[in-house]
């Protein structure tokens, strides 16, 4: 009985003894040093500037980092904002970051100023995965994924909602929004929306639709509060600042996507020359080339190639997520 | 001098009440309590893990998810039928938990590779499978037959304590090292180590009395052939079929109540808590008035919580009293059907008996969940409740027409 008791004692303190040293360690041990070169200081949004998510290992991990898009590669500049989905236009930027300590997880979803001051708050269930701003700067709008709300009691699902910063108005999710699809009303109770682009009207939009494992590219009217379905296997549409183009990611198999150019007035789709399998939503530099999060193990970088299919990708930026440019 | 009389006096009538469940029971309900910390301090981040600490794609990990639903299933009968032919029930248990307590360690070695991570999570799920049916003989076993009920409750009770702590506890742990969630796995291994620890020294097996009894594989099928434990199994298999699955029901009280997103996860929580509060005292009801009654009674407790759910009054009260009978079915169910099934069974295939109960059931609730899921999107939400209220209602009733056994 002694013994047991003893072997008990010993075996439990030796187990939660490690399990304490680890956390202590984990508290200690991160690396104190950037592995990428970064300038800290006051960040602000500057044209000609690529703004990421800093992923390198160190103190300024998760950080909203300015990059040269001149020299990408340089040191890049960080101030206080965490960031883990980041996004501007106009002169308004939106920052998603998860809300540390919340579990379930929660996401503080940030709208920005000019000078990346706070000007409206907002939590919200979910995981950050897109953020996007309308080209006019007036709507902020995002996609989180919200655990829980499936009957597989382990799905997820995404919820996609915007924010109208001139009404101040929110809309925690565009799930109610009217869909027609093949000339019919489309009803199910598994929709999920994802990855939202605005046209420069900022009144007509593009956003995926999900549904009975099919995916659809819907171009929605924000006024008339309808939406219809125009082409199918679209994902997380980027639509070309001319507006005569949509980028997006094209299922290939489960887990596997790649870029893919859908041209609006011919419904014509080509493939740029990346093909490797990429799981964001594209951002348009000027209206031939585009800029992606490529995954590497846990980290990941930004590339950035031509829309054409002889074009070479090239990386943008190691260890960084979330492109945005302003 | 008064004062002390009755303070012994209430310590004594304590102690007698717990005398009354044996050490086992209690030193299974330590272990389960224990290991369940560890598994949903796991559950509770990894939503974040694969989003936010890997960058994965959570819709694309779903897809690897539903396949081993059904494998856990199969690894039950296995767990079930294994023990009983080695006659070691704690060893069988032991294995189930040593694989769930490594499957932790494995997430750290998985990296961000989609299929190691499924591959991890299915081991751990494979653990809980194979452990539970021997499980649940041991804590059958281990009880006089008059008691059964409140052994179970206490087990079920204790067990809801530990999957209540694992998030806080997670949280704790991610507060304390500052967001490192290989931090929350190894803290997970470590107190899943506990657990088998602690089943190793505190649980005792079932003495191995009498001569060897060949169990051969179709002894599990032969069990069929005891007329009370056929029907056993049937009705529990039927009431199964029309039993509403937890999350459709957390969703149907969102829509009708407008519960705000942030508050959402708190509807488990909240059966969780009513649960815990009711196992134990619905355990020792069901002892006195009968435990097939009470688990139809727990049945008819779900289908007034349904009524609730898509009836015409839309009170806040009616939400909060609908997840208590939400959590009143789960007491007077989850723990109460082994409890009514264990004496039917003869005493070497006990966990092979009550692992083919509890994986038709298993199986019967996976159908119903798929059923429902399909009037719901044929239809809409409130058709695809009335209907499984309806259905519930027809077959509470058959049950208890046609009882499937005498109770004493």
């Amino acid at each position: 009985m002694m013994k047991k008791f003893l072997v008990g004692a010993l075996g439990m303190t030796l187990l939660i003894g490690a399990g304490v040293l680890y956390v202590v360690q984990a508290r200690t041990g991160g690396p104190a040093v950037n592995a990428r070169p970064v300038v800290a200081g006051r960040l602000t949004l500057a044209s000609g500037n690529l703004y990421v998510s800093n992923l390198a290992e160190g103190p300024d991990q998760g950080k909203l980092a300015a990059a040269s898009v001149s020299d990408p590669e340089g040191p890049r500049q960080v101030g206080g904002l965490d960031c883990d989905r980041f996004a501007t236009a106009r002169g308004t930027s939106i920052c998603l970051r998860v809300k540390p300590g919340s579990l379930p997880p929660l996401t503080e979803m940030l709208v920005l100023g000019p000078d990346l001051e706070i000007k409206h708050q907002q939590t919200l269930p979910g995981t950050p995965s897109r953020a996007r701003v309308s080209p006019d700067g007036t709507i902020v709008n995002w996609t989180l994924f919200v655990t829980g709300d499936s009957y597989a009691a382990t799905g997820f699902s995404t919820r996609t909602g915007l924010y109208d910063l001139k009404q101040r108005r929110l809309l925690k999710s565009i799930e109610e929004l009217p869909v027609f699809v093949d000339g019919r009303r489309y009803f199910a109770s598994d929709i999920n929306y994802w990855g939202i682009t605005f046209a420069a009207d900022g009144n007509r939009f593009y956003v995926t639709l999900g549904s009975k494992g099919k995916t659809y590219l819907i171009e929605g009217d924000r006024r008339r509060f309808r939406g219809e379905a125009i082409a199918e296997n679209v994902e997380c549409p980027s639509l070309s600042p001319d507006g005569k183009r949509i980028a997006y990611k094209q299922k290939k198999s489960d887990g596997s996507w790649q870029l893919a150019v859908l041209d609006l007035a011919t419904k014509r789709v080509t493939h740029p020359a990346e093909d490797r399998a990429v799981d964001d939503q594209p951002l348009w530099r000027g209206n031939d080339t585009l800029l992606y999060a490529l995954r590497r193990g846990t980290s990941s970088d930004v590339w950035s190639t031509p829309i054409t299919p002889t074009g070479t990708p090239r990386l943008l930026v190691p260890d960084a997520a979330s492109p945005a440019l302003r | 001098m008064y004062l002390a009389e009755t303070r012994g006096s209430t310590s004594t009538k304590v102690d007698r009440k717990w005398r009354r469940v044996p050490a086992n029971v209690v030193a299974l309900g330590v272990v389960s309590l224990v290991t369940d910390i560890s598994s949903e301090m796991v559950t509770a981040i990894l939503p974040l893990y694969l989003v936010i600490g890997l960058g994965l794609n959570p819709l694309q990990f779903g897809l690897l998810d539903g396949l081993y639903a059904g494998a856990t299933a199969v690894l039950r009968l296995v767990g079930g039928h294994v023990a009983d032919r080695w006659r070691r029930l704690k060893a069988v248990a032991g294995i189930g938990y040593g694989l769930s307590a490594v499957s932790k360690l494995g997430l750290l070695a998985a990296g961000s590779s989609v299929a190691a991570i499924g591959g991890v999570l299915a081991l751990d799920r494979a653990g809980k499978g194979i452990r539970t049916a021997p499980r649940d003989a041991l804590i059958s076993l281990s009880t006089k037959p008059e008691n059964l009920g409140r052994a179970f409750g206490i087990h079920r009770a204790m067990d809801t304590v530990g999957a209540l702590l694992g998030p806080l506890v997670a949280a704790a742990v991610l507060w304390a090292s500052f967001g490192d969630f290989d931090a929350v796995f190894v803290g997970s291994f470590c107190i899943a180590g506990c657990g088998v620890l602690l089943l190793v020294l505190l649980v005792k097996d079932r003495p191995r009395t009498g001569p060897a009894v060949a169990v051969p594989l179709r002894g599990m099928l032969s069990l069929l052939g005891i007329k009370s434990f056929r029907r056993c199994c049937g009705w529990a298999a039927m009431l199964g079929l029309v039993t509403i699955t937890d999350s459709f029901v957390y969703l149907a009280l969102q829509r009708r109540w407008d519960v705000s997103t942030a508050l959402f996860p708190l509807l488990p929580i909240g059966t969780a808590g009513t649960f815990l509060l009711l196992a134990v005292p619905f355990g020792r009801l069901a002892d006195k008035i009968g435990r097939w009654k009470l688990f139809l009674a727990g049945h008819a407790a779900l289908v007034l919580a349904l009524v609730l759910l898509c009836g015409p009054v839309t009170s806040p009260w009616l939400a909060v009293a609908a997840l208590a009978l939400h959590g009143a079915f789960y007491a007077a169910t989850d723990g109460v059907l082994p409890a009514a099934a264990g004496p039917l069974l003869p005493e070497h295939l006990r966990a092979s008996g009550l692992a083919l109960l509890q994986t038709g059931q298993a199986l019967a609730r996976m159908v119903s969940a798929v059923l429902v899921g399909l009037v719901w999107t044929l239809w809409d939400l409130r058709p695809a409740l009335l209907l499984t209220t309806a259905a519930l209602l027809v077959v509470v009733i058959a049950a208890a027409v046609v009882r499937p056994w005498k109770e004493a």
